[in-house]
């Protein structure tokens, strides 16, 4: 979700202490309900895709990392086939460099095979304008020439703002633009029991 | 990183030296890509203004802009009105009107990149003033021990040549000492300066001890054209006495790396041998100074003084 930070959030990740506001952070999606999901739109991948030995999934850091490594488990275990994982980053190809200030810090990218003749999952954690999935889109296309691109998100928030379909959705959840959607580990990274929470925001920055 | 400009080492903190370091191993990245481009920088306009000779370091930024998309023009003493007598001020503000978004600045006086950051409103990138600093050398030279060695911290740099009048030295002494590395300095008594050991580092006249124990040797250029005669008797002494070669390298760890800002005098500082194959890394310098100064201009270029002052 890298992109989809509402235009008045600062660069960078808030301080621990203000990601639990008064009202209480909300829950919207554990971890079984994750595992759940991840289960379900395996699924949907093996039903959409015949030939999963040219499946490619990509995930986009930092949360879809652990996602993707998930559905490709999820995936073997369906299927009996190995699932080739990549992390792209897509910071460089941002649409919103210009307007900030400090440059969001660079995270990293392992693309360990060949991009052409395979289809692309990309793997995202929370989906909203749709401009990570259109900078991932055009980061993709410059390692190669996919056959086609298939898009992945836990958790669909709405608010779109260009033209993109999210293929396999594992919750779609209502927020106001000013809320933050995040997926957390126990001890904030992304290790162990993963789940989404909504931060209302709105409160202590105005646009 | 909290600066604008990049004017030296000297301003900068151990974060915001390990913030660049980890952007440009991002951008090592991108080095490995069959298309090696990216569109951050797409529009940006970055503004190479040499006023002194340099191919390596001009064309290292050059290629580094145009990875990121960003339009390179060069300035250049030959190509400009520089050699008109316009001064050095004059032709800073002749560029700012034509809103750069950064300059890289070359002069051969110390301070010129900072008096050209105070009427500027582009960020300033100093690319080496004088015998003052030469920042991005001592980053990609970080970056270098890093990858090579896998930390800076513990190690034992030890740099020999021309310290008093080198910026590659001054500024990777304190690159080095602030990323928690021993750096030592080495050269004959004529080439370090009196008070060098206030900067935190231990000096020698013997190879032999300044090496012992080393895991980094650094060889400067010797300015043949400008030291003949005057600080040592003749560039057969220097090279016998403070030249690397394989066998003054055994003082080292048997793991010691070689490094060398270029371009190499051969047989003079360095031994043909040693130049040309490991433990020397001078080509793995020079790739990374594109992956560096890649992260430098991500970081900087575009960046506007005022957002500096709000934080």
């Amino acid at each position: 979700m890298a992109n989809d930070l509402p235009q008045s959030s600062p660069p960078g990740a808030r301080a621990p202490g203000q990601e639990t506001p008064q009202n209480g952070s909300n829950v919207v999606l554990d971890d079984t309900g994750i595992r759940r999901a991840l289960t379900r739109i395996a699924h949907e991948i093996v039903e959409r895709n015949e030939d999963l030995s040219r499946l490619y999934l990509v995930a986009v850091p930092n949360g879809g990392v652990p996602l993707a490594r998930q559905l490709a488990e999820n995936l073997s275990a369906i299927a009996d086939e190995e699932v080739t994982v990549g992390i792209l980053d897509t910071t460089l190809y941002r649409d919103d460099l210009i307007v900030r200030g400090e440059r969001p810090r660079l995270r990293r990218t392992e693309m360990p095979s060949v991009v052409d003749e395979r289809v692309v999952v990309l793997v995202d954690d929370v989906a909203s304008t749709g401009r990570t999935i259109r900078a991932a889109m055009d980061a993709l296309m410059d390692f190669g020439r996919p056959t086609s691109v298939q898009v992945v998100a836990l958790v669909d928030r709405g608010h779109r703002e260009l033209p993109i379909k999210i293929d396999y959705v594992g919750k779609n959840i209502p927020t106001r633009t000013e809320d933050l959607v995040r997926l957390q580990g126990e001890s904030g990274d992304l290790e162990g029991p993963l789940r989404v929470v909504v931060l209302p925001g709105g409160q202590e920055e105005s646009a | 990183m909290i600066a604008t400009d990049l004017l030296g080492i000297e301003g900068l903190d151990r974060s915001d030296l390990e913030l660049i370091l980890e952007t440009a191993e991002h951008m090592q990245e991108l080095g490995t890509r069959a298309v090696k481009k990216v569109p951050t920088l797409r529009g940006r306009t970055i503004v190479n203004l040499f006023f002194e000779a340099s191919t390596r370091t001009r064309t290292s930024f050059e290629i580094a802009g145009k990875r990121l998309s960003a339009d390179v023009i060069n300035f250049s003493t030959s190509s400009s009105s520089l050699s008109k007598h316009e001064s050095i001020l004059d032709t800073a503000r002749t560029l700012d009107a034509m809103q750069p978004d950064a300059v890289v600045v070359r002069h051969k006086v110390a301070g010129v990149p900072q008096q050209i950051a105070g009427v500027l409103d582009a960020p300033v990138i100093n690319a080496g003033d004088g015998a003052h600093e030469h920042p991005t050398q001592a980053l990609l030279d970080l970056l270098t021990v890093k990858q090579e060695k896998g930390r800076v911290d513990g190690l034992t740099v030890t740099i020999v040549g021309d310290i008093g009048h080198s910026r590659v030295a001054r500024s990777n002494i304190q690159a080095f000492l602030r990323m928690g590395a021993e750096v030592r300095v080495a050269g004959p008594p004529t080439m370090l300066p009196p008070a060098v050991e206030s900067l935190g580092v231990k000096a020698f006249t013997s190879m032999r001890e300044a090496l012992d124990g080393a895991d980094v040797v650094m060889a400067l250029r010797i300015q043949l054209e400008r030291l003949e005669g005057a600080l040592f008797p003749s560039i057969r002494e220097y090279s016998e006495t403070f030249g690397l070669s394989r066998s003054t390298l055994r003082y080292a760890k048997d793991d010691a790396i070689v490094m060398h800002p270029g371009p190499v005098n051969r047989g003079v500082e360095l031994s043909h041998d040693l130049a040309d194959h490991r433990p020397s890394v001078i080509l793995d310098q020079v790739r990374n100074g594109v992956a560096l100064r890649m992260a430098v201009l991500y970081l900087l270029a575009g960046r506007e003084r005022a957002a500096e002052v709000s934080g």
